[in-house]
């Protein structure tokens, strides 16, 4: 049902971990639907990501698709990392059953969040990037629901 | 990885050489109609009813009470929905559990999209009825209750003796869904006051693609399909003469060996759930200690997600499944977890292990290595182990 990429980024996942004293933090989704994803920005003076980890809690094609996204972020600015959409992540694991679109779009949902948090910690603004929805908690969930 | 190990015994079995060798010359010569006149016909005719009476006597059945169907689905499918339809002068209120196969569940839903009632009744936190909240639920225009034997998912035994004695003293007819129970746990319809019964062969080392309702004597129930005289005009259509003669063989091999075959799955469950236990922190056994199958196992690991234990099992060659909302298609975790009390998060982690008699020690210890290792790299890269370690310093 995955791609040969999609079984490689979970099998071997890239960026797994934590950073000690992150420029920023984002944790989406929740363990109602099954995903959660949490995303550790290293962001130096230049407002380049130097180092970017992930923890996620989910399917394959969580797993896959976070590790995806921080493999596209990783050098960027926070400007072009912005720019890496959900179509971005599917297009470069080569596609996603439908079922699991959702997982690419917490990708892209999780990356925001620690944008969100970098921007707020260092007072900048960061052009078109959204207060992301931290949707993991309960009352939420049950308008989310499909 | 040449490994395999195949622990989905609840979702299907292997279909056994004795049953095969039993099918095939109905696959090849013997493939007249029973129907018909002739010989080469009609011994087929007495082949199947060979089989027919073989698994009335199972249940303690008449053997004109045996319909052959296409499986446990259709079969609950032919309970519930011909039940309703005749007897809705009576009465339009069903009662069943929250924790049913589709097969039932989703009948259901079908039925109350029709303007039948149904009552979901609740099961404690082992995934056993509540029988007060069940007598609770009857009233005067209950027509039918159905509660599954046993469970798929957790393996839960019901009281399937109490629940019976409690539809007739409120004359209520009673259906089981047997699929998960049939040759692995005694079955006597009298002695149970079943009224309907719904087995499947594939789940007992027999074909896929055939099953049977029991269907006491005496009760109205329409026909299902139409367009012959087969089974008794209730179930047209030309008889599936190789799926019968191997159900037939399957259930005559299992049940000859019935205690034995629990006997030594018993031991080796006993022998799994400790070693989980003892070797794999945060674990914790869903469904009931003793009232369960002796070949089921169904584990929540805390902090992980189902799918992605699975997937890393089959990578070395361990099939099993997962109560996890990804292996149902939704969003939400299985219906049976949540109906005994699991959040979400820990229903979205659970491992079900399905035993077979072949099962050996030795897969099992490779199982349960596999399953440690492939715990501790999903909980390195879980969130809420994180968050769980920052609560609890201690526990790393």
């Amino acid at each position: 049902m995955y791609t040969e990429k999609v079984m490689d980024h979970f099998e071997n996942p890239r960026n797994v971990g934590e950073i000690a004293d992150a420029s920023g933090v984002g944790t989406v989704g929740n363990a109602k639907c099954g995903d959660i994803m949490r995303i550790y920005l290293d962001v130096d003076d230049n407002q380049i990501i130097r180092d970017v980890k992930f923890k996620t809690f989910g399917c394959g094609a969580a797993v896959a698709t976070s590790s995806m996204a921080t493999e596209l972020v990783k050098g960027k600015s926070v400007q072009e990392a912005l720019l890496v959409s959900n179509k971005a992540v599917m297009e470069a694991l080569d596609g996603l059953p439908p079922v699991k679109v959702h997982c690419s779009l917490l990708a892209e949902e999780a990356i925001h969040a620690a944008l969100w948090d970098y921007a707020e910690k260092h007072d900048i603004k960061i052009e078109g990037l959204l207060k992301p929805k931290l949707d993991i908690h309960e009352e939420e969930e049950e308008e989310n629901e499909y | 990885m040449d490994r395999f190990v195949y622990l989905d015994n609840a979702a299907t079995t292997k279909t056994i050489p004795e049953v095969v060798d039993a099918m095939l010359p109905f696959f090849g010569e013997r493939y007249g109609n029973p129907s018909s006149v002739y010989g080469f016909g009609s011994d087929n005719k007495v082949e199947v009813e060979n089989q027919r009476a073989l698994l009335a006597k199972s249940i303690g059945a008449k053997t004109n009470e045996i319909y052959f169907t296409a499986g446990g689905t259709e079969s609950d499918n032919w309970a519930l929905i011909e039940t309703a339809e005749a007897y809705k002068d009576k009465g339009n209120h069903i009662i069943t559990s929250k924790i049913e196969h589709h097969g039932i569940l989703h009948t259901c839903a079908y039925l109350e999209k029709c303007g039948f009632e149904v009552t979901y009744v609740d099961v404690d936190e082992n995934g056993i009825v509540l029988l007060d909240a069940l007598k609770a639920a009857i009233r005067p225009t209950t027509i039918l209750i159905t509660i599954m034997f046993a469970n798929n998912e957790i393996g839960t035994l019901q009281p399937i003796k109490e629940i019976g004695k409690i539809a007739h003293a409120h004359k209520v007819l009673f259906h089981t869904d047997a699929v998960q129970a049939y040759t692995k746990e005694p079955i006597h319809v009298d002695e149970m006051h079943i009224d309907m019964l719904s087995a499947s062969g594939h789940k007992i080392n027999g074909p896929k693609g055939i099953g049977f309702l029991y269907i006491r004597t005496g009760i109205k129930i329409r026909s299902f399909i139409h367009g012959g005289a087969q089974e008794r005009k209730r179930r047209a259509g030309t008889e599936n003469v190789p799926g019968i003669v191997g159900f037939g063989k399957a259930a005559e091999i299992r049940l000859a060996k019935m205690a034995e075959t629990q006997k030594k799955e018993r031991e080796l469950q006993c022998y799994l759930i400790g070693q989980i236990e003892q070797k794999i922190p945060y674990a914790r056994l869903n469904g009931d200690k003793e009232k369960r199958l002796a070949n089921n196992v169904n584990i929540s690991f805390r902090f992980i997600e189902g799918e992605s234990l699975l997937i890393m099992l089959d990578m070395k060659g361990i099939c099993a499944s997962s109560g996890s909302a990804c292996t149902s298609g939704s969003l939400d975790p299985s219906h049976v977890l949540l109906a005994i009390g699991l959040p979400h998060e820990i229903a979205h982690g659970s491992l079900r292990l399905t035993l077979s008699e072949e099962t050996t020690k030795e897969e099992l210890d490779y199982t349960v290595d596999t399953i440690k290792e492939i715990v501790q790299k999903l909980r390195k890269m879980s969130p809420l182990y994180e968050d769980f370690i920052r609560r609890n310093p201690q526990a790393s």
